[in-house]
């Protein structure tokens, strides 16, 4: 029966990397979700046989197993496509919290003087299981938008931060080396929860990404531990795989930004002040607007105009109006391009994916690389939504925020066109110099209302 | 080190590796479904939270056990059918890019 169970684990793992592998090339992405399924299915199958319940047990399985599924099924069938990142973030809090969880249950069970062995990966699974959950919440709140998306700061954050995790390293000491008594560890487990928020608080809603690709990474080494503290190769496996590739995805996502993972995680603290100076350096100065019915016309009469999309297009469920507007334009036989910018929306792909949604023909759909030649001959580009990522502080500004990222050359097309719901800045917080570009017209409003008025315009010209 | 402990360390050390190597050349439109993918493949932690669950007895690890079946079964469950909402879209996508290109 042992031989039995450890080879349904081994047939669990290997569909693991398998579905991790085909997950990782766009054909048979679809395919890797269904074959990690199956191993995951596998691997609770072969568990059963191993479980001694008891009454309560059975029952709250029951309860438990019912409840987390009919939420996780209905949170991610009626998640909005725009608020996938955040949803993928919950889900990955949650993963976390239940590692921390068992690890704590496992201590309980082994007294006061449990093995190193027992002992050293459960204190691991509670300390990164809380943070990779609080700070999980903390982005999710970010990203729905329940509190600010520009970085939180105070001063000596690095301190108190340090004074929080040098805390935690004390309980750590205290629980392996004196006693491990829920007093102990359940203080650990708060300290982490508190660091978890410390964490997140600071990084800016556009890293967001980023950061749950991190915490993501977290939560597999949480459960690889915990696989450790139960002697479950499954959960060995799959955590490991998880957290080791999870840690190359997160640095592959910060290159892709043009910026190092330390200065995602601790960038925020001092360069805020720097870009809120450059900011404030700029007040007063004025810029073009414009009607609708000129604005119509300008692009009615134009060659070839490039779209822009950003997540504002995503908020105002905009994807739909900006088809409309480029089917008006194409019938009048202009050229319509989208440029999609690695980050645009809120995580890589994301952009893709609503204007997928939208039925955009995938071919007008072009990839950073494939069209910062082409602004040049753009007669309009045409900014929905976007901000940070045409920003040429990026190219010109060493000081700001965003230096180095690359951006989308929009500031070389003959006419800029910029819509926008005010003159807010952008996620990054830094004001963005190609709105006061002479070649730029702002067109303040909802975009799926500028939009609509545009379609309209277009059709008038 | 006994036996188990050094067989699982030397698994962690492997997985580490291949965890690598499998996603070395992920293009960058796919890293939000493979962020979902694998966050729903650490879901495996409902292994470990059905174990303590299913021999729970005191009020503290009833309690436990069923919050910890409850959070991981919604990170499994939500995270697969969130990936595979997404990579629907993809494969949509791909569908309508096939048929320009057999002009």
């Amino acid at each position: 029966m042992n031989t039995l169970i450890t080879l349904a684990y081994l047939v669990a793992a290997a569909l693991f990397i398998l579905g991790l592998k085909q997950l990782s090339s766009p054909k048979s992405a679809r395919n890797g979700n269904f074959t990690a399924a199956a191993g995951m299915v596998i691997a609770l199958v072969a568990t059963i046989p191993q479980l001694h319940f008891t009454k309560a047990g059975i029952t709250i399985i029951a309860i438990g197993v019912v409840i987390g599924s009919v939420v996780g099924t209905v949170g991610a069938r009626l998640v909005k496509m725009t608020a996938i990142p955040q949803m993928v973030a919950l889900f990955n809090g949650v993963g976390g919290g239940a590692a921390a969880l068992v690890a704590v249950a496992e201590l309980l069970k082994f007294g006061a003087h449990p093995a190193f062995t027992v002992a050293f990966p459960s204190v691991f699974s509670i300390v990164i299981g809380s943070v990779s959950f609080a700070g999980s919440m903390v982005a999710f709140a970010k990203l729905q938008e329940l509190m600010t998306g520009t970085p939180i700061t105070y001063p000596r954050q690095q301190l108190v931060n340090g004074l929080l995790a040098a805390a935690i390293v004390g309980f750590v000491i205290a629980v392996l080396a004196i006693a491990s008594v829920p007093f102990s560890f359940l203080s650990l487990m708060i300290l982490a929860l508190v660091l978890g928020v410390a964490f997140v608080l600071p990084i800016g809603g556009a890293d967001m990404p980023v950061v749950i690709s991190l915490l993501n990474a977290f939560t597999g080494l949480a459960v690889a531990a915990t696989g450790f503290t139960l002697n479950n190769f499954a959960l060995i496996v799959a955590g490991t795989l998880v957290g080791a590739s999870g840690s190359l995805l997160t640095k592959m996502m910060s290159d892709a930004m043009g910026r190092s993972l330390t200065n995602i995680l601790f960038g925020a603290f001092g360069q805020v002040h720097a870009g809120a100076a450059a900011a404030a350096g700029k007040e007063g100065r004025s810029v073009r607007s414009a009607s609708a019915e000129d604005l119509g016309t300008l692009l009615a009469y134009s060659r070839r105009v490039i779209v822009v999309p950003g997540y504002g297009l995503a908020v105002a469920q905009a994807q739909h109006a900006v088809r409309e507007l480029a089917d008006v334009l194409e019938k009048r036989g202009v050229e319509v391009l989208y440029a999609i910018h690695p980050v645009a929306g809120r995580m890589p792909g994301h952009m893709n994916v609503l204007l997928a949604e939208a039925n955009v023909p995938y071919e007008q759909l072009k990839e950073m690389d494939e069209i910062n030649d082409e602004f040049k001959n753009a007669d309009v580009v045409l900014i929905v939504g976007a901000n940070d990522v045409v920003n040429p502080a990026a190219r010109s500004s060493p000081g700001s925020p965003i230096y180095g990222m690359p951006i989308l050359n929009a500031d070389q097309a003959k006419n800029i066109v910029f819509m926008k719901r005010s003159m807010r800045p952008g996620f990054a917080g830094i004001d963005n110099e190609l709105m006061y570009d002479p070649k730029t017209i702002m067109f303040f409003g909802d975009a799926k209302d500028s939009l609509t008025k545009l379609v309209q315009a277009v059709k008038a010209a | 080190m006994s036996n188990e402990l050094l067989n699982e360390v030397t698994v962690f050390v492997l997985a580490i590796f291949v965890g690598i190597e499998v996603i070395s050349k992920v293009p960058t439109i796919l890293h939000t479904p493979l962020m979902s993918g694998t966050n729903a493949i650490h879901g495996i932690i409902l292994v470990g939270a059905i174990f303590i669950a299913a021999g729970a007895s005191s009020s503290v690890t009833i309690a436990l056990g069923l919050v910890a079946v409850m959070l991981a079964t919604t990170n499994v469950v939500g995270g697969f059918v969130v990936t595979d909402r997404m990579l629907e879209m993809f494969k949509g996508r791909q569908q309508s890019s096939k048929t320009p290109q057999t002009k």
